[in-house]
Order: C-alpha cells, then structure tokens, then sequence
C-alpha cells in the first residue's frame, strides 16, 4: 500500500476573499506497483493533488498515509517522503542546471548522502534506463535537443530511485516519436522494477495505451477512477468536464450506432482493429 | 506571386566559445523552398529540431536568412528597414500561454499592439472588440488574464495578434499545454479566422488530429521541406512519416493497419466518417 488519501482537502488563500478549493474531499487508495493516469481538465485539481503525494502541499482538512505513516504527524520525516516519492514537473528541462549532463543526474542521488561511488552508479544505471547514449554524459546539457534534454531531466529523478515516480505531463511540446519514446520507456522501467507510476497527461489516447487505471478529476472531486475501458465509457459526461474519450472509442460508438454489431469498449487501436476483425475479419 | 515565398532559404546557428572564435556551425534550414497562396491554412509537421520553429521565426523577422530569400507580403525579410512592417502583416504566437499575456485585464492586453504602433484611441477599442469577438472571448474583456483556462488564454493571445490586423498569423505548436478542450476552441478559433477574414494561417503542430482540416501541409525534416501535398496525400504515407519521428492521425492508422489486415480499406482515411463508410462497404460485400 503506497498512498491512503483520507478526506483530503485544499483551499488556495484560505479564509481571504479570493478562497478556492481545488481538493474537495478526496479519498484515494493508491497501491504498490500500479500504473496510474490523472486527468481533467486545466484548474481541476490534479497538479494539487499530486503535489499533495510529495508533501509540496499540505492538506487543509484530512489526512494522507504513506506506507501506513501519516505524514502530517510532528516527527515525521517529509524529506524521507520526497525521496521515496519523485516528481518529475511539467518542462523539467528546465531544471536542468549542471555543467553536464552526468553531473546534473548525480545532483539527487548525492542529496540523498549516499557514498560516491554508489552516486556515480546510480547516476549510469538511470541514465542507461531513459536510454540516453553514452557519448553526451559529459556535454552541458543544453547542447542536448528537446527529447534528450527532457530524457536527462527524468534520469535526475529514477537516479534516487523513488518508490513512486510521479510525472506532470512528461510528452508536452516533444514530437510524436519522442512522445512514444518516453511513455515506452516509462511503462518499461515500471514493467521491470515494479515501482508505482503516476502519469498526469492530457492525451487521451497515451493513458488508454499505457495505465492500468485512471483517475479523473473534476471541480476538486474524484470524478471516476476506474480501468481506461470503464472510464471512457463515459465519453459524454468526460465531454462535459473538458475531456474526451480516444478517437477509436468514437468509432466504435458510431459504428455501433449505425447498426454494425460491434464492441464499444476499445481504448486502443490494437483493440479497436481486433474488434472489428471479429466482426469483418 | 504568394504572400509567403521561401527560395534557397538557409539559416545557420554559429556557435561560439568564451574568447568568440566560431566553434561550429549547426544548419537549421538547409535550402528550404515554400511558397504560400494568401488565404491559404498551412500546417507545417517535423520532429523536434527539424526546423519548424526556426522557419517560423524567420516569417516575421526574428530571424534573418544567412542565405536565399524569403519574402513575405512582398517585403524581403533580409531588408532591415522593413522588419516593423513585416511584424504588422506576419504575426506570432507562442506555446506558452502565460508568456505572451502582460497586462492585467483582457482588453488591454488585447489593445496593448494596436496602442504601441500609434493606432488612435477609438479606433484600438474598435479593434479590441473585433478580436476578441473573432476568438469568442468579448465576454471576458475585463476579466484578469490569470483566472483564464489556457485555451482562453492562448485566443486572447490571438485576438492580440489579430488586433494588429495582419494578413498572415503564425502559430508555433500553440496548443501544446492545453487539455483537450482548450485544444479544440483554440484549433475552432484559428479556422474561424482564416474562414471568416481569410487571413492567412501557418500552423505548426505535433498533433496530427490538428492537420486534418488544412489546406495544405509541409512536412520538414533537416532543414529541409521533405513531403507536401493535402492532408489526405501527406497521411496515405503512413510508414514515411514514421521514418520523420511523426505519426498520423489514430484513425488514419487503425484504418491502415485494418488495411495490412486485408480489409479493402481506401489509403489517406482520415475522419471517422470516412472510416465508418469504407467499413461498412466491406461488410455488405461480405453479405
């Protein structure tokens, strides 16, 4: 068991005029080894939610259990929590600060107090795992292009090896092949090393691919969470809050619609091509 | 001749070391030819560091040639005198959202362009409202730009370039950030332009849903226009745009692969519609 989110609330500039609550009574269960997609729309409430999970936001009513440890009690450790739980922000190429790209992977690791050599172990493994090729480790990583650049930010986190990894929109502004790139190898390193993964994304279609369940957020509240097929079954009411289903559920739907008898819960293209083949194969 | 003309255009980034001695010589375009009809909605696909946004820099003067030409209302971007003119005809919007607006209240910053250049007041609060009309955003004038959405924020960046009233607007991924929402009333607001006050559109994107509607579509790769044609054409080539780090459209491919899969699918299938047709032409075959 990861994360247990009990009533959790948060209101921005509580009691001020300009009060917002962007968590409404959460409750959450988030278990070991899941992959996991938040949606919603932008201001509903999942960038405050997942910086919740990380202690970068404190609750203003309930409480959340990592490990079965409330992390709101006096004497708990909340730099334990941020090492355990890695967050990967939006742009994290941005953070990109070191004279290269190997010292700049090293940078968390090395926070964390472990020896050198254990530092420099880490910081080879991850980058091997984001599949960045060994002749830019030691280039500054701004000569590095877009792809790349977002590659090493990710390396800088998995180097301290956190138990939940946590990515805000890892694909944005990367080309369609990069995009592929970074959701494989994430869904690769989570095949492998079993760790739990949070992805908040606005493709619907990379979240009917990749996670095992989603998490939609609406207004503060959880609004469904359940596995891709069921959530997007509820492709009018995802319309309604901002969202959309994957294009091939459309499909489906309309095919369905037009008195073709055919499944309406493909989330993918693969399964939207078997369904039809079993129909007009 | 065409409002945007692109001839032999190259653009080379020199980088230097501390002491300014060249370093080396990276080419971002490389002998790149375009031309564009007035009127016309452009989308330009390509890989990151394929030269997309360079090019696009280059339409309003940020960016000169290092060589060829590029002439755009028919003012050569290399001339610069004509740079400000070039700016009023050829205007630009970002990716991000939030580093485009600047004042505090929607209208002003709608009117921020028109003020700069001088345009009498009347005639800016003439203007403002057309723009924002044109995007759907009058009724959030005097609304703080923070509280928007991103996609209402991206048109209000929009109506300020509109403001500016030029011929041609050039869009650099303008829908990256947004949810699918903010997606769509950006991408709806965009067409509305170039439908309604035919104003030019190039549109540079990495989601292939987006080029379905346009007129016509570059593909670059290395500094270099590598494919053109329709949206139909440039998506028929399903595994060449793979090869170029792209993809085409989810139902594009499902239709592609239904076809690997021996289905008598048509090539370029690009909306569910035309899909859902072809389908059901092989079902009632079947029959």
């Amino acid at each position: 068991m990861s994360f247990i989110l009990d009533n959790v609330s948060y209101r921005y500039s509580e009691k001020t005029a300009y009060e917002i609550t962007a968590l409404d009574h959460v409750n959450l269960q988030i278990d070991d080894g899941e992959f996991i997609g938040v949606i919603g729309h932008t201001g509903s409430g999942k960038s405050t939610l997942i910086q919740h999970l990380n202690g970068l936001l404190k609750a203003t009513e309930g409480t959340i259990y990592f490990n079965g440890q409330d992390i709101y009690e006096e004497d708990y450790d909340l730099r334990d929590l941020r090492m355990q739980v890695g967050m990967v922000f939006q742009y994290p190429e941005h953070q990109l600060f070191e004279e290269t790209v190997f010292k700049d992977v090293c940078f968390g690791p090395k926070n964390q107090g472990l020896p050198e050599k254990d530092v420099t172990l880490r910081a080879y493994e991850a980058l091997q795992n984001v599949g960045l090729p060994e002749k830019y480790f030691d280039v500054s990583p701004f000569e590095l292009s877009g792809g790349q650049k977002r590659r090493a930010a990710i390396a800088g986190v998995i180097a301290m090896k956190p138990q939940v990894l946590i990515l805000d929109e890892p694909t944005a502004g990367l080309d369609p092949k990069g995009r592929d790139e970074i959701l494989d190898m994430i869904a690769d390193m989570h095949a492998r090393y079993g760790n739990t993964v949070i992805l908040v994304s606005h493709s619907m279609e990379d979240v009917a691919k990749y996670v095992d369940r989603i998490i939609v957020m609406d207004h503060g509240h959880v609004k469904f969470d359940d596995a891709p097929r069921q959530v997007f079954h509820h492709y009018k009411e995802l319309e309604e809050i901002g969202l959309a289903a994957p294009q091939v559920t459309y499909l489906m739907h309309e095919m369905k619609e037009k008195g073709m008898d055919v499944s309406t819960e493909a989330t993918t293209v693969d399964e939207a091509k078997e369904a039809i083949l079993r129909l007009i194969g | 001749m065409g409002i945007i003309e692109a001839k032999d255009l190259v653009h080379e980034y020199i980088i230097r070391d501390e002491e300014g001695n060249v370093e080396s010589i990276r080419t971002a375009l490389d002998h790149m030819d375009l031309s564009v009809e007035a009127g016309q909605f452009i989308a330009v696909l390509g890989h990151n560091g394929s030269g997309k946004s360079t090019f696009a820099k280059h339409l309003n003067a940020l960016l000169t040639p290092s060589e060829g030409t590029l002439i755009v209302d028919g003012m050569d971007v290399s001339d610069e005198s004509l740079t400000y003119d070039i700016r009023q005809e050829a205007g630009m919007v970002f990716q991000n959202p939030d580093n485009q607006i600047i004042a505090s209240v929607v209208q002003e910053d709608v009117g921020f362009g028109p003020e700069n250049i001088g345009v009498p007041t009347e005639e800016i609060w003439e203007r403002v409202e057309k723009s924002l009309k044109a995007v759907g955003m009058w009724q959030y004038r005097e609304h703080s730009p923070n509280k928007l959405s991103g996609g209402q924020k991206q048109r209000v960046a929009i109506a300020g370039v509109m403001a500016m009233e030029p011929k041609c607007i050039i869009l650099d991924e303008p829908t990256a950030m947004l949810d699918p929402n903010g997606r769509k009333e950006v991408l709806e607001a965009v067409h509305a332009l170039n439908r309604e006050k035919g104003v030019t559109i190039i549109l540079i994107t990495h989601y292939m849903e987006e080029v379905v509607d346009a007129d016509y579509v570059y593909v670059m790769d290395q500094g270099k226009v590598v494919l053109e044609g329709n949206p139909r054409g440039i998506f028929s080539q399903v595994e060449t745009l793979k090869e170029h780090r792209l993809d085409v459209p989810q139902i594009t491919l499902l239709a592609h692969e239904l076809q690997k899969a021996g289905l008598a699918i048509p090539d370029g299938i690009l909306t569910r519609e035309e899909l859902i047709d072809a389908l059901q032409k092989v079902a009632d075959k079947r029959k």
